[in-house]
């Protein structure tokens, strides 16, 4: 449990556009461990989805990878950074060790393709399977989240969205994969629909040990699964701690916005906030901290000066000035919000 | 306080079924075989009645146009001579003209077409107009049809190439070229072709379809390679006219396909870039390109017109030139009718091809 499995040092992507690069992802760093669910949580557009497209190296131009590494340690001991992984590297990594789930399963699956078509070419693609071999292995994965193996022999538009979305999940796990990655796996489907993938997702994830990269807008929904939450903001990661602590104490002003504006799945019913302004154009981003035009208790030193992600002090981090030892002593501007 | 977790246990308790259970019978395995023949057999009944509404439409438009092709004849007549009341009758005679109610001419007229007869053509008189068509129309099978399949095959093979790295390598050079080939007037090109590297340099014939002055056809060593000899400039003028279309149709739907989400998962499940190209990127690019080969093979009927008249095919085509020049009505509507007809034909076949290729398209019809 306490074995890392990747470990993701100061990754830099930008975005190249005619006039001036958008720094999508700036400095992000974190550890996960194995058999970790690591949450990673923001508004739309604070780069969660360009982090994990340039750790899994499914980036597409105009996006770039400009700095960094992310040292993945593999089952046989060796340890290969994601990021300068050359293509047979990569060829042996993906689904045997990483995989990944979509947003949407309507676009997931091909949709030309019977479902269990697009099982059985990715257990051949790694495994040496007959054909029959890898459709009794495929029948087994379906049935492991709750889909009648006789589905396998649909189309993707024959199934609901809710089966669409499982039968990505058991998709992702065909290869016994050590890092599943989620991006926003229940953002498309109905609330009943997420309650349920999201028992699967922690049943699965108990009886096979996989770590899990777990990408939503929804902090709420994070604290259910996640062992520990990253919250990203402006291309930043904000703020990193153990779930439970995270949610119930937010040390920046943005974690604790992101929490006040979902309601909780549990307890007792909160009143609602949303955090005023929307998030900055990455391609002009404010000086000093991205996040203090918004910000409720900004003072003079997040106009200009930007916090770094301090380091962890009883396993969290934070990237803001109130928590910064060496700025204390300034004290935040009376009265003064912005709207 | 605790409301709120009690619901969401037991909704999500309920809901999932435990692992290994047989959850309810789906709507069974074999939906999807029966399911392709009722989609052909709705298609069918389709055609048959839009078949039906083009030689109706094909019989009643020309006689609701004001004039109709006796008068013109004979007004043309009239200019050079003086024509007697049995000339008149003759000749309207000649152009099917009757005094019968036009339900009648109507059935008559399916009748003719039940038994393949289209009228006498003028132009060539007095040879019967199938018989005028059917010279012509294997020429124009052979030259247009594989020339089109050509096209299409070249075409998008190389518009697969040059989507999946746009603007990069192949595409930098493959999508600027398609375009401004495209933007050529090809009536001129053809003719350029014809003067330069049939005229001056004398590498391949000017026109026809086979050296009509020293051969007679027959399926022999004399007669084969002129025809192809001779196909190969119109062929080169139809396929370059026609590639950079389906190469910039086909490049564009790959770069809309390979940022599919569906292709990034096949990425990261380690498939082959070939299997990725292919199963998942080009797979789903190639629809729209099917349907509009289909068209136009459904229009390979009506020739070439340019590469035919220019080079003086003796296709279809040629045909259709001749029979506005000359005014012969018979001839230019049993050609309508052909092309509507094989147009449809085609469609029907690509349709019923695409609910095979587009598992999604049987359902909603």
């Amino acid at each position: 449990m306490n074995e890392v499995l990747l470990e993701v040092d100061g990754l830099h992507v930008g975005y190249e556009t005619e006039d001036r690069p958008v720094n999508a992802v700036v400095d992000a760093s974190f550890t996960l461990r194995r058999g970790e669910i690591l949450g990673v949580a923001g508004e739309s557009g604070s780069g969660k989805s360009t982090l994990i497209n340039a750790i899994t190296r499914l980036q597409r131009p105009p996006a770039v990878t400009t700095a960094g590494t992310a040292l993945f340690h593999a089952q046989d001991g060796s340890k290969v950074d994601l990021l300068r992984a050359d293509r047979d590297q990569l060829a042996k990594i993906r689904w045997e060790e990483v995989s990944i789930v979509f947003q949407s399963a309507m676009n997931a699956l091909n949709p030309v393709l019977r479902l269990g078509a697009q099982f059985v070419d990715a257990l051949q693609a790694h495994r040496r399977l007959s054909d029959a071999d890898a459709e009794a292995r495929a029948a087994e994965l379906v049935r492991m989240v709750g889909i009648p193996a006789d589905r396998l022999r649909a189309f993707p538009h024959e199934l609901s969205g809710g089966m669409r979305q499982r039968a990505t999940i058991a998709l992702a796990l065909a290869c016994d994969p050590e890092l599943v990655v989620m991006d926003e796996p229940t953002t498309a489907v109905d609330v009943v629909m997420q309650r349920q993938i999201l028992r699967q997702v922690q049943r699965l994830q108990r009886e096979l040990g996989f770590a899990i990269v777990f990408i939503t807008h929804d902090l709420s929904l994070l604290i259910e699964i996640a062992d520990r939450i990253a919250v990203m903001y402006a291309g930043r990661i904000v703020e990193l701690g153990p779930a439970r602590q995270l949610y119930d104490d937010p040390l920046h002003p943005y974690a604790a916005g992101l929490r006040d504006s979902f309601p909780p799945l549990h307890g007792p019913i909160r009143v609602l906030r949303g955090i005023p302004g929307s998030p900055p154009d990455l391609r002009d981003p404010p000086p000093g901290c991205a996040f203090h035009p918004r910000c409720s208790k900004r003072f003079a030193r997040c106009d200009t000066e930007l916090p770094e992600l301090l380091r962890p002090v009883d396993g969290r981090q934070v990237a803001c000035h109130l928590h910064d030892a060496a700025v204390l002593g300034e004290r935040p501007v009376e009265g003064e919000k912005v709207g | 306080m605790t409301s709120s977790v009690e619901v969401v246990d037991s909704g999500g308790g309920s809901a999932v079924p435990p692992p290994g259970a047989e959850p309810l019978a789906s709507p069974g395995p074999k939906r999807g075989r029966r399911s392709s023949w009722v989609y052909v057999a709705r298609r069918v009944r389709f055609y048959l009645v839009a078949t039906w509404v083009a030689i109706t439409l094909n019989f009643f438009i020309p006689r609701l146009m004001p004039g109709d092709p006796a008068g013109a004849i004979i007004e043309n007549l009239r200019r050079t001579q003086t024509v007697s009341a049995e000339q008149v009758r003759a000749i309207q005679r000649l152009f099917g003209g009757s005094d019968d109610p036009l339900w009648r001419q109507y059935f008559g007229y399916l009748n003719q077409l039940a038994h393949g007869d289209f009228g006498i053509s003028t132009a060539f008189y007095p040879t019967p107009v199938s018989e005028v068509i059917g010279s012509g129309i294997w020429w124009t099978l052979g030259l247009v049809g594989t020339t089109t399949i050509l096209a299409f095959l070249l075409g998008t093979g190389l518009g697969i190439l040059a989507g999946r790295r746009p603007g990069r390598g192949f595409d930098a050079i493959a999508a600027p070229l398609s375009t401004f080939i495209g933007a050529l007037p090809f009536f001129a090109v053809a003719q350029l072709l014809q003067l330069f590297l049939a005229g001056k340099l004398g590498w391949f014939p000017d026109i026809h379809g086979y050296d009509v002055d020293n051969l007679v056809p027959a399926f022999d060593l004399y007669f084969v390679p002129s025809v192809i000899h001779h196909a190969l400039l119109p062929a080169f003028t139809i396929i370059a006219g026609s590639i950079g279309g389906w190469l910039l149709g086909m490049r564009n739907m790959m770069i809309t396909t390979i940022s599919e989400d569906y292709v990034l998962l096949a990425e990261a499940k380690g498939l082959s870039p070939r299997r990725v190209m292919t199963q998942y990127a080009a797979r789903n690019a190639i629809l729209p390109s099917v349907t509009g080969l289909a068209v136009s093979l459904g229009f390979v009927v009506g020739g070439s017109l340019l590469a035919e008249v220019v080079f003086a095919y003796p296709g279809v085509g040629y045909l259709f030139y001749q029979s506005v020049t000359s005014v012969d009505y018979q001839l230019m509507q049993a050609l309508f009718l052909i092309i509507s007809l094989s147009v449809l034909a085609a469609n029907f076949i690509a349709d019923s091809v695409y609910g095979l290729i587009d598992p999604r398209a049987r359902e909603d019809v």
